[in-house]
């Protein structure tokens, strides 16, 4: 019965291309307890948007309790939250979800992100502790991309070729060779499905997380599913919760 | 203050419930709310064989409200009875257990599986929009409200609720129905058959395009129905549709309603339950009334 949505405050907001904001909070408890990968719920504060967003946690500040969020403008809840300034009030709820499981420091991590789903690598590129590589793949602008440097090699992929690989993330993985002994990535189904293949294929340890249609964010209403392998324990049937066991699956685990 | 109210012959401590397929068996939300502090939980629906739902997405935001298509994914009768119900058993509430099914044999499998587990209500649902073959098929002609109401009635050791939908030209016709079949309280209304297309995509908002609304910007619907209802039954009306306060709630009790349920709320605030349970306190002491059952079908 711990568990409540806070209001929290805004501690600072900066666009970071046209669609794209980064957004601190001084989330309290909710940044000691996160852990990379997981997500928040925030809420609007238009009676006529009910639902809450589940945005991924781009960054931890467990010193100054500060969670992070980047995000893209998609509709008017966005809309809502990218006119948020420092002092500003932001109901929110969290940290909610599965993150990725912690790896042990001898393995080479492979990071994938793919437009919207870069920013959860970037606290997880912070987290690891052995060598990294990060591929991130965008349609044309960038952006994080300076702040993975810090941590480990990045590759950049770009739909349009104006950086980095003309192609995608496997387009720039394959051109590198890069090597991994493990891939964990973020990013749109289509990305995530080609990734699943190719760790298949190469025998890597895949995970990746995944994202819905979320209503509850907390394993109730059963809108979030995804198709998995093996009969799930909550419904006996093969769905599993996006927001409550997942996002992030072991790769084999889902049908994508 | 007494906030006690009767639903045939069982007391619930207060008129406090939740909405089918909101609130899952209880476990996520007993992590917010203290269930104990419910007159009621209301279960996601259980069928006789674990079904697997709809395809996804399956939800969408609407202006005050939302559609859902889940299709009553749910883990089947044995696990439900197996895992869900000791879960509930632990706090001090009325366990209702929603029930689906795709023809009255269904049902009834599930209703004899459920006399003798320690539940305190049935609440059968005839009128679920987005299950081609079940649900609705039953709730939407007197006929066949009657025959299953009469059907499960006979195999049931539980009172029967029949939830009723609203996607209906005349919905004292089906209260009545149920009536006469037997039912021993209606609860209304299920959600109203809704449709979103993405203009961007130009595509479905829900994966099986239509799905069924609910939220506040159905409730001046469900109030009137719940009105419609209690004024054409003697059995009593559980009335739910858009509750989002204690305010709401109280609005559908003096409409008719002898208790509520509370759905699309708990997405927007997963305590909504607790608060309102004390907002009808609030209320009553504001308004010194004495017995929360003075309020059922005031309105003037």
């Amino acid at each position: 019965m711990a568990k409540e949505k806070k209001t929290v405050l805004v501690t600072r907001q900066e666009q970071l291309l046209d669609d794209v904001w980064s957004l601190w909070l001084g989330a309290g408890s909710m940044a000691l307890e996160a852990g990379p990968g997981q997500f928040i719920s925030m809420y609007s504060r238009d009676g006529s948007r009910l639902l809450p967003r589940p945005l991924s946690i781009c960054e931890i500040d467990r010193d100054k309790e500060e969670l992070r969020i980047v995000y893209r403008v998609v509709g008017a809840g966005t809309q809502e939250f990218s006119a948020l300034k420092a002092g500003d009030s932001v109901d929110i709820l969290g940290p909610l979800g599965n993150g990725f499981p912690k790896v042990s420091p001898d393995k080479r991590v492979l990071l994938m992100g793919g437009g919207i789903g870069i920013p959860p690598m970037l606290e997880l590129a912070k987290n690891l502790e052995g060598v990294r590589t990060a591929v991130l793949g965008y349609r044309d602008r960038l952006f994080l991309n300076r702040e993975f440097e810090p941590w480990g090699k990045v590759l950049i992929a770009t739909e349009d070729g104006s950086a980095g690989t003309k192609g995608n993330v496997l387009d720039a993985v394959r051109e590198h060779g890069v090597q991994a002994d493990v891939i964990m990535a973020c990013g749109p189904t289509a990305m995530l499905r080609a990734i699943k293949a190719y760790a298949a294929r190469e025998n890597i340890e895949c995970y990746l997380s995944l994202e819905e249609k979320m209503a509850c964010g907390v394993g109730a209403c059963l809108a979030c599913v995804c198709q998995t392998k093996e009969v799930d324990h909550h419904s006996n049937v093969h769905n599993k919760r996006i927001c409550k066991d997942g996002p992030v699956f072991a790769a084999e685990e889902v049908e994508l | 203050m007494n906030t006690k109210v009767n639903i045939a012959g069982v007391e619930l401590k207060n008129p406090v419930t939740t909405c089918s397929g909101t609130f899952g068996s209880g476990q996520e939300y007993g992590e917010f709310v203290d269930l104990g502090l419910l007159g009621g939980v209301v279960t996601k629906g259980v069928s006789n064989v674990p079904w697997p739902g709809n395809p996804a997405p399956r939800i969408a935001e609407t202006y005050g409200g939302m559609i859902n298509a889940i299709g009553l994914q749910n883990p089947g009768i044995d696990v439900f009875v197996r895992r869900d119900i000791p879960y509930l058993k632990q706090y001090d509430t009325k366990i209702i257990v929603n029930v689906c099914g795709k023809t009255a044999e269904d049902y009834v499998e599930v209703v004899e599986r459920l006399s003798q587990e320690p539940v305190d209500l049935l609440e059968i649902n005839i009128s679920c929009p987005n299950v081609k073959e079940g649900g609705i098929a039953f709730g939407q002609d007197p006929k066949a409200v009657e025959a299953i109401t009469r059907e499960v009635k006979r195999h049931a050791r539980q009172p029967v609720i029949m939830k009723l939908s609203p996607n209906v030209t005349d919905i004292t016709v089906m209260a009545k129905a149920a009536e006469a079949g037997g039912a021993d309280a209606i609860s209304l209304i299920n959600t109203l058959t809704g449709m979103k297309i993405d203009v961007h995509r130009r595509t479905f908002a829900v994966a099986n395009k239509t799905g069924g609304l609910s939220g506040p910007a159905i409730k001046p619907v469900a109030v009137r129905m719940v009105y419609q209802a209690a004024n054409a039954v003697k059995i009593p009306v559980i009335g739910m549709g858009g509750i989002m306060t204690a305010e709401d709630a109280i609005e559908f009790i003096l409409a008719g309603a002898t208790a509520v349920a509370v759905g699309t709320a708990n997405f927007h605030n997963p305590r909504a339950t607790a608060e309102i349970v004390k907002g009808i306190e609030q209320y009553m002491e504001r308004y010194k009334v004495d017995d929360i059952c003075q309020l059922i079908g005031a309105v003037e």
